[in-house]
């Protein structure tokens, strides 16, 4: 039943589509494309409104001063001298690089690391899965706001935890020299479950005679898993890094929600200048500017994303 | 029977059995101490005195427990209400980003229109632009909506329309109904099924396990997301649950904040409870294989 019908539609769609009558066809073709546009005009709205036409905004808006009382005029390059003037700016800069790089070595690795581990324990699978991924449930601000109590010097847990070690105590977000490894600790708590269980699925479909022939061949457990495990893994572990890169160069919660930017700017990121700048100084023409550049910096990431996923596809 | 790294030939040596439960029971050690405990540590927080709180050395089990805690948090933080807000936001754009890219996807995959392909380039190339970038851009727009001139700020469509116009959804949802063999829905047009009828008879019914990818991001997606409820949603009586207790923070006594964290977290560790398994599919499906 099911084959005939689809034998008659595939026949009948070999004959009038391609051959068909010219007339009849471009009518056809026409009311198909009208019945598409409406079901896309939805989408084509929203993403208009609240996608497009914010993304041309924000390349106008870096060189205007924007208010809500006069028109917007154009101040050319103002707002990009002035948000660089600014002696945060450099900071900002320097202590986003420096947190990137701080939550690639933890929360790069560390994943990795843990999933090969993983991949190998034969019992407690499943409650092992389950327990790394919970804090990435978590909303980020409960995350955030109980490390903060955690962060306590006095009565906080980690503190209370080197006491019982005999170790001194340390001041985690009021020394300039532990505020940022601070937010680099939650970060990687809060984030590290979901690329643990993405390079869990990868290592599984790991091919078995690989690690069998490498074993035949007398390479130890390193080199097994330098020689099979990491290149047979090696598009996801890039798409990681592209995407890791992407998310923490705009880290924002963690220092709103922990320092305020403080000790001393020691851990204003880029993306919280530009909120102090547009919600906090009323300039949003500022706060533009910053999210241009940090845009262009991200661009080269995100297109290189594109092209590895797609390559990979194919 | 595949094999991993190591064989279980080697597993199964005197000496490989030794090594293995010993790694078995440091990582579950570990990993219980690194993200269960942290957890507990919280739920029993709530339960100490300010006094108990502020002790040294710690006590690891409450002393005099106060589960009524959780009863003073609730009411004097309002949680109920900001819940409540934070349910009403996620389901909203829950269902506006099912009705808006399910359709759009369909056309794109199915029906391919006149520039279909450049309006699909368009949609994805969106997803170059780091989302934080356009806060500001988007706020301006949610704050007074081009042509319409209306103010969204503190309504659930400053929450909601921006949710709808996702890129990452009309991919995924694409990419699966072009899977679709068009047999099948032209079949169904012989018979006189409109596109519509088709969509919703023969294409939702086998999309289901992407549906509830693109679902399970949506919902989590607003659940978690900060600073953009932050931005567009200021009034006291508007906020989310996250922003709502974060701006009361400061003024709220430790014992009674804590409590409110925990129970901030208890919907999404229910909701991981009952969807483990999609979540964690929808992971791997959202990852990679373009």
């Amino acid at each position: 039943m099911t084959t005939t019908i689809l034998k008659k539609a595939t026949s009948r769609r070999s004959t009038s589509h391609p051959a068909g009558p010219r007339r009849a066809g471009s009518r056809h073709a026409l009311r198909r494309g009208l019945s598409a546009y409406g079901f896309l005009c939805g989408a084509l709205i929203c993403f208009a409104v609240f996608s497009w036409y914010p993304i041309v905004r924000e390349a106008l808006l870096g060189f205007q001063r924007t208010n809500f009382v006069g028109r917007s005029e154009w101040v050319g390059l103002d707002n990009f001298h002035r948000v660089a003037g600014d002696p945060a700016f450099g900071k900002a800069w320097l202590n986003t690089l420096e947190f990137t790089g701080l939550a690639l070595l933890c929360g790069y690795v560390l994943p990795f690391v843990t999933a090969i581990v993983l991949n190998e324990l034969r019992h407690a699978r499943a409650y092992l899965r389950f327990v790394v991924y919970l804090p990435v449930m978590l909303p980020p601000a409960v995350a955030v706001l109980l490390f903060k109590w955690f962060y306590d010097p006095g009565p906080g847990l980690f503190n209370q935890l080197l006491h019982l070690a005999h170790l001194p105590g340390l001041n985690w977000l009021d020394s300039t020299s532990t505020a940022l490894l601070s937010l680099v600790i939650v970060s990687t708590w809060m984030n590290m479950g979901s690329g643990t269980l993405i390079y869990l699925a990868a290592l599984q479909s790991v091919r078995s005679e690989l690690y069998e022939a490498a074993e035949l061949d007398g390479a130890g457990l390193l080199r097994r898993i330098r020689h099979v495990t990491i290149p047979q893994t090696r598009l996801i572990l890039l798409v990681m890094l592209l995407l890791q890169v992407i998310a923490t160069m705009q880290v924002f919660v963690e220092p709103y929600l922990l320092t305020g930017g403080g000790p001393q700017d020691a851990t204003v990121s880029v993306v919280y200048l530009m909120y102090l700048y547009a919600f906090r100084f009323n300039s949003y023409g500022g706060g533009s500017a910053l999210g241009l550049m940090l845009m262009v910096v991200l661009m080269v990431f995100s297109a290189a994303y594109l092209r590895v996923t797609r390559d990979g596809g194919r | 029977m595949t094999r991993t790294l190591i064989s279980d030939r080697a597993l199964n040596t005197p000496r490989g059995r030794v090594i293995y439960w010993t790694v078995l029971v440091t990582v579950i050690a570990l990993f219980t101490a690194i993200f269960v405990f942290p957890l507990y540590w919280m739920a029993t927080g709530a339960m100490k005195s300010s006094g108990e709180l502020a002790r040294t050395p710690p006590t690891l089990f409450p002393r005099h427990p106060h589960p009524g805690v959780y009863g003073d948090a609730w009411r004097r933080l309002y949680l109920g209400r900001f819940l409540l807000n934070t349910l009403e936001y996620a389901a909203g754009a829950w269902l506006l980003q099912l009705a808006v890219c399910v359709p759009a996807a369909y056309a794109l995959s199915k029906l391919r229109p006149l520039l279909g392909r450049a309006v699909l380039g368009m949609m994805l190339a969106t997803l170059m632009i780091p989302s934080t970038v356009l806060l500001v851009p988007l706020y301006l727009t949610v704050r007074d909506v081009p042509i319409l001139h209306v103010n969204l700020l503190n309504t659930p469509f400053a929450i909601w329309l921006p949710a709808a116009a996702n890129a990452f959804s009309v991919f995924l949802l694409k990419r699966f109904f072009d899977s679709i063999p068009g047999e099948l829905l032209e079949a169904a047009a012989i018979d006189g099924a409109s596109s519509w009828r088709i969509l919703w008879s023969i294409v939702l019914p086998i999309s289901r396990p992407i549906i509830a990818v693109v679902s399970i991001f949506a919902v989590v997606g607003v659940w978690k997301d900060f600073v953009w409820p932050l931005l567009v949603l200021p009034d006291g009586n508007k906020m989310t649950v996250s922003v709502a207790i974060s701006s009361l923070s400061e003024q709220t006594p430790q014992n009674i904040l804590i409590a409110a964290l925990v129970i901030a977290g208890i919907p999404a560790v229910a909701v991981f409870l009952v969807f483990q398994r999609h979540i964690m599919a929808g992971l791997t499906a959202g990852g990679l294989k373009g």
